[in-house]
């Protein structure tokens, strides 16, 4: 993974998997404490503690066609390798929640990169599901339900031409000032 | 901070036109791979380009998707494109780059670059 950004794509990618209709995914910048922490939380099909346990195995997978399942393995080593760690919850019918923390200032920390890309590409690609980000940086924090944008916009479908391009500066614009010019 | 208020004014304007899109109206399907293979290769700054070059062309015929992974990893970003009545058109080692040939070329004037697809590759 090139930058965490592609990791957020990445995971938010397990919860639908995993049947979830509301996917919450926050990024937490806090740099006082020299920390990033990154939070998916769905209402998903969960798992078992027996795989939660063995899900960070590389050889773990819920595929069929194949024995290989990189995403969650790939989270924690980078989160490991920044002095981070990785958590998970899950509750079989309930849901799952992942946690990763990074430390912000490591060298082995991947850029944050295209943060908003990476929320556009989920709403768009999937525009049946609900998602509410979260970016909160530094305290200032800013919320996107698609719930709200989906009831303000019915019955046109979230990946409308128009429509997602609305979401998509939103997003950008929202970012970039809660970033204030400041590169992670 | 951008406003609900705009959203639903779009949402209006688009609802007046006669021919909203319908599913019924979709010819072409792009399908990205974002599986982790293909996002680790760089999918979603493909993916992103061509929402960007379908809206600045107004193509609102054609969806763009996302698939899991096919197998082909080493080959990712991969991309299919499904144009109605025609055979599947599977593009590899995709860029941000190549995205506006692909849909000048193939999507608009139905001639599929054959040097970006999976044929090609000896």
């Amino acid at each position: 993974m090139r930058e965490l950004a592609d990791n957020i794509m990445d995971i938010a990618q397990n919860s639908i998997s995993a049947g979830a209709s509301l996917t919450e995914v926050n990024v937490k910048v806090s740099q006082q404490d020299n920390l990033i922490t990154l939070t998916f939380r769905d209402n998903g099909c969960g798992m078992s503690a027996e795989m939660v346990k063995s899900v960070t195995e590389p050889f773990t997978t819920t595929r069929k066609t194949r024995k290989v399942g990189l995403g969650l393995p790939l989270l924690q080593q980078t989160a490991m390798m920044t002095g981070g760690e990785m958590k998970i919850e899950s509750q079989v019918g309930k849901g799952t929640c992942v946690t990763a923390s990074f430390g912000s200032d490591h060298i082995d920390r991947p850029p944050m990169g295209d943060v908003a890309g990476a929320w556009f590409s989920l709403v768009v690609m999937n525009p049946d599901t609900d998602f509410l980000f979260q970016y909160d940086f530094d305290g200032k924090v800013f919320t996107f339900d698609t719930r709200e944008i989906r009831a303000a916009v019915d019955p046109l479908p979230l990946n409308h031409m128009e429509i997602s391009a609305w979401i998509k500066d939103c997003m950008y614009q929202e970012i970039k000032e809660l970033h204030g010019g400041i590169v992670l | 901070m951008k406003s609900l208020a705009e959203l639903q004014a779009i949402r209006n304007r688009m609802l007046e036109q006669v021919n909203m899109r319908k599913d019924d109206n979709i010819d072409t399907r792009v399908v990205v791979g974002m599986a982790t293979c293909g996002i680790a290769a760089g999918a979603r700054p493909v993916m992103l380009e061509f929402v960007e070059e379908l809206k600045r062309r107004g193509l609102d015929n054609v969806t763009v998707a996302q698939t899991g992974c096919i197998g082909m990893c080493r080959l990712e970003p991969i991309v299919e494109v499904y144009v109605k009545d025609q055979e599947k058109v599977t593009y590899i080692h995709m860029t941000p780059e190549k995205v506006a040939r692909v849909v000048n070329d193939h999507i608009v004037n139905g001639r599929p670059v054959d040097e970006y697809t999976i044929g090609a590759q000896g």
